[in-house]
């Protein structure tokens, strides 16, 4: 039983072997911050960014120490009073839109915001005709 | 006659979409992602020193005329390691390499000189990635060619290899070295 009790406790003290780095993460990776207003800025924003490590995640839900380096990033910059978009702005400069998960209104998705329009403009008019055909048969 | 070639047209947009979609699911994922500053100045940033062997890097000084290459790397990146006899020669061919090291520590930093070389002419320390997230860099190791008037002229993605060096040489060139 002791054998097993050292051995256990030893397994909890010893670090992740295979950890991406050495280093604690930066100060506000995981940690909110104080005023929940700035807090809530912040995380809609982390929602909305990309993780450059694990690209199908947000850098909200990534344990990645490039996201944990960026949550940080983003949630000093929100307390030193900047605006998320302007964030946003700075990172896509650097990454591309590739990093951000908010659609833009860039010409190429243009036909997909014109798409709901279009297809209930051709609902209308569908609709419209048969209804009027059906009056003139009765 | 019209109304028949009506009845076609939810048939021929299915068959658009089935192209769209086959094409796009063909596709290669991108998984590499680039830099949007390439063509844009160095973004000025002072760095500790990361180590004892190589003194402390600032990238407000890259504009003194002599082109070079910023290394982004880190100790505890394995590919870093496989890159460092390729970053010898190059240092030996009388390339300046500065490099950056992300979320280190001074004493694995010494570690990993002692064990691959030190290609360096300086080494910042860049603890919270601060740096990378300027230059737009994705990951390590990854390589920037800096021209004599600190722009950034080059983004290699990834370890330099043996056959990455002619490249290399080719975009310092063009660079002005």
């Amino acid at each position: 039983m002791r054998p097993l009790f050292i051995f256990l406790s030893a397994l909890m003290l010893a670090g992740p072997a295979l950890a991406q780095t050495a280093l604690p993460p930066a100060p506000y990776a995981d940690r909110q911050l104080e005023d929940p207003a700035q807090e809530a800025k912040a995380m809609a924003l982390m929602q909305t960014i990309r993780c450059l490590t694990c690209q199908s995640q947000s850098i909200a839900d990534s344990n990645a120490s490039m996201a944990s380096d960026l949550r940080s990033e983003i949630r000093e910059r929100i307390a030193r009073g900047e605006e998320p978009e302007h964030i946003r702005a700075w990172l896509i400069e650097r990454y591309g839109d590739w990093i951000s998960y908010k659609p833009t209104a860039d010409p190429i998705l243009w036909p997909l915001w014109a798409a709901p329009l279009v297809l209930l403009g051709a609902g209308g008019v569908l609709a419209w005709s048969r209804i009027r055909h059906k009056k003139v048969r009765a | 006659m019209k109304r028949s070639l009506i009845l076609w047209v939810p048939l021929a947009a299915y068959l658009v979409f089935l192209v769209v979609a086959s094409l796009g699911l063909t596709q290669k994922n991108q998984t590499v992602i680039q830099s949007r500053m390439i063509g844009k100045p160095v973004p000025g940033i002072d760095l500790p020193a990361a180590s004892a062997m190589a003194p402390a890097l600032s990238t407000k000084q890259m504009a003194d005329g002599k082109p070079r290459l910023l290394n982004v790397f880190a100790s505890w990146c394995v590919p870093c390691a496989a890159e460092a006899p390729q970053l010898a020669q190059l240092a030996q061919r009388g390339v300046r390499i500065d490099g950056v090291a992300i979320r280190d520590a001074r004493p694995d930093v010494d570690a990993f000189l002692q064990r691959n070389g030190n290609p360096f002419h300086r080494i910042g320390l860049d603890a919270r990635s601060t740096l990378q997230f300027y230059l737009g860099s994705s990951g390590v190791p990854e390589t920037f060619v800096i021209d004599g008037k600190g722009i950034i002229r080059y983004q290699h993605i990834g370890y330099i290899g043996p056959q990455d060096i002619d490249t290399i040489l080719t975009k310092l060139r063009e660079a002005g070295a």
